[in-house]
């Protein structure tokens, strides 16, 4: 969450809206285009040389070995071949994907029931509101730090309690599937009010006669809900879910400070291993492999979604 | 939901030594500032407020005024490369930080801004998901409106300014609460470019704190708790507009 982008993403890109304009063939049209590229030169200008050049030196980088000191070495697609035989490479690989198959279902339910229940004249309502984003807008160390101190498995509070209730304590620091376990109740509270505010802004735009029409129908809510609801929230639900998948993808934060990918690489995401090998090993090569392999996946996660999607379109 | 909240509260204000023995209390018993004041004398807290405020708001600044601009001219001018230059700035969203960082940092170097403000701001002046919102929000303003300012006589500038602007409010409202937000809490790529523990930023003290003084939770949650504040103030100044900008801007 404190990555550059949101990392949120194209939803379905709007149709280009040529027919709706009114034609505009005035004499001064390529004054118009000088001043539309004149207003967007300073955005393009950031974009090509702090986002775009690195992205392509990136690609360059992962063919040398370098440490960022002293010259560096061509050699080729060695990084990629150690890559591939790297458990801890793999390791992360599974991590990530494990993390947004739990994180992102779990906070798009939760936001969705939150979404539904305040969505309805009520008193402390945009209280309510306030109190599910919080959450989201806490950085991610103060999210990690307190998670350790609630998740400390001798004197923290969620532990205390349990060994209160007479059960045993969850070794959330010791052990691998705790570790991931109290990463991923922590990263599900802090998505919980994002979702809800993207359906609430989803069911804001839901037409009341629908309902209406299925109420008098005889459906219930269940049937409504199922029935209405859920398929007229799609495009919202896919943007969340590639959202939230692509948010899983850049998850560094909460890692770093509440685990920092540990115990052994229980928690290790590619990203905190790519900034690990680049930072802290100084193999600054082989952390641009990893990041060309962590973009690649991303890219194709999002053309395989941007498929369906077509797909989807087409089938309607 | 806000029990994790309300537990670093409890535990900001409690002595040291209460937390860990004894049974649990869900008061403090005998509430102190201590921890604050602690967390103030172990590394300087105060400087690293002002650092992250300057590069918030600065990098606030610039980048709200960017992407308005640039979202405008997504919307509003046809010409040659439109649609490139939007599918190219959105397509830059699933780029991670840490994907580019080390060529990033290898530049930011190259330019020598290591240890300066400018290091962290500039890179993340341009936004594409900040761009995408704004061209989304602009696109629902009628191109009559433009056309009339247009002929009477404003130029480029002027129609941006004083027309699209204020017709605006809830997008900007959005863009700013974002912006900061992201700004604020920004760790990964600060804790990259600042070596200077001058320069360091409340998210990147907050994790050190955290490794040389872990144990002191009361001083740790009582700094969490303080580092929060400011993007609470942004975030209730401006929460009316939010839920309506977000809808506007074609999130759904």
């Amino acid at each position: 969450m404190t990555t550059t982008a949101p990392a949120a993403v194209t939803a379905p890109l709007p149709e280009d809206d040529e027919e709706q304009r009114p034609t505009r063939k005035r004499r001064g049209a390529w004054k118009d285009s000088a001043a539309a590229w004149a207003m967007l030169s300073p955005n393009l200008l950031v974009f090509g040389l702090f986002l775009l050049l690195p992205l392509l030196a990136t690609f360059w980088l992962s063919l040398y070995s370098s440490s960022g000191f002293g010259p560096r070495e061509f050699i080729g697609f060695e990084n990629y071949s150690e890559l591939f035989g790297d458990d801890t490479f793999w390791r992360a690989t599974l991590n990530t994907g494990v993390y947004a198959l739990l994180t992102v279902p779990v906070s798009l339910v939760l936001g969705l029931g939150v979404a539904l229940a305040i969505n309805r004249p009520m008193r402390g309502r945009g209280l309510l509101r306030g109190i599910y984003y919080v959450p989201y807008v806490i950085s991610g160390v103060v999210i990690a730090v307190a998670g350790r101190w609630v998740f400390n498995e001798n004197v923290g509070v969620v532990n205390r309690l349990l060994r209160g209730a007479g059960l045993d304590g969850v070794p959330w620091q010791s052990d691998g599937v705790g570790a991931m376990a109290s990463l991923v109740l922590i990263s599900v509270w802090t998505k919980i009010g994002f979702c809800m505010v993207v359906y609430l802004a989803g069911l804001q735009s839901i037409p009341t006669e629908y309902l209406e029409a299925a109420q008098m129908d005889g459906a219930g809510r269940w049937t409504r809900l199922r029935h209405v609801i859920v398929p007229l929230l799609k495009p919202t639900t896919v943007f969340l879910v590639v959202l939230g998948v692509i948010e899983s993808f850049q998850v560094f934060d909460i890692v770093y400070v509440l685990t920092g990918g540990g115990p052994g690489n229980a928690t290790e995401m590619l990203v905190t291993y790519a900034y690990a090998e680049g930072f802290d090993a100084r193999r600054q090569g082989y952390a641009a492999t990893i990041g060309v392999v962590t973009y690649l996946l991303i890219a194709v996660l999002t053309a395989l979604w941007w498929r369906r999607q077509k797909a989807t379109e087409a089938d309607q | 939901m806000l029990f994790p909240l309300y537990w670093m509260v409890v535990t900001a204000f409690s002595g040291q030594g209460s937390l860990t023995s004894g049974p649990l209390r869900w008061f403090p018993e005998n509430p102190t500032l201590d921890g604050f004041r602690r967390a103030f004398e172990l590394l300087p807290f105060g400087s690293f407020f002002v650092n992250s405020l300057a590069i918030a708001l600065v990098a606030m600044a610039l980048s709200v005024t960017l992407n308005l601009m640039a979202g405008y001219v997504l919307a509003k001018y046809r010409f040659r490369g439109r649609q490139a230059v939007f599918v190219v700035i959105v397509s830059t969203l699933m780029i991670p930080v840490q994907v580019v960082m080390v060529p990033q940092f290898q530049l930011v170097a190259g330019l020598g801004w290591i240890d300066s403000y400018w290091a962290v701001i500039v890179p993340r002046a341009a936004e594409a998901f900040g761009i995408f919102l704004c061209r989304q929000f602009m696109l629902a303003i009628p191109d009559e409106i433009l056309e009339a300012a247009r002929m009477d006589g404003a130029g480029h500038l002027r129609v941006f300014w004083s027309v699209v602007l204020p017709m605006c409010r809830p997008l900007i409202a959005v863009l700013v609460i974002l912006t900061f937000m992201y700004r604020w809490n920004e760790f990964a790529w600060p804790l990259i470019v600042l070596n200077d523990q001058q320069l360091f930023t409340v998210p990147i003290g907050l994790a050190f704190l955290q490794g040389e003084y872990g144990t002191d939770y009361p001083a740790l949650m009582g700094m969490a708790l303080l580092s929060t504040l400011p993007v609470l103030v942004v975030f209730a100044l401006f929460q009316k507009q939010f839920v309506e900008g977000v809808a506007r801007s074609g999130l759904r």
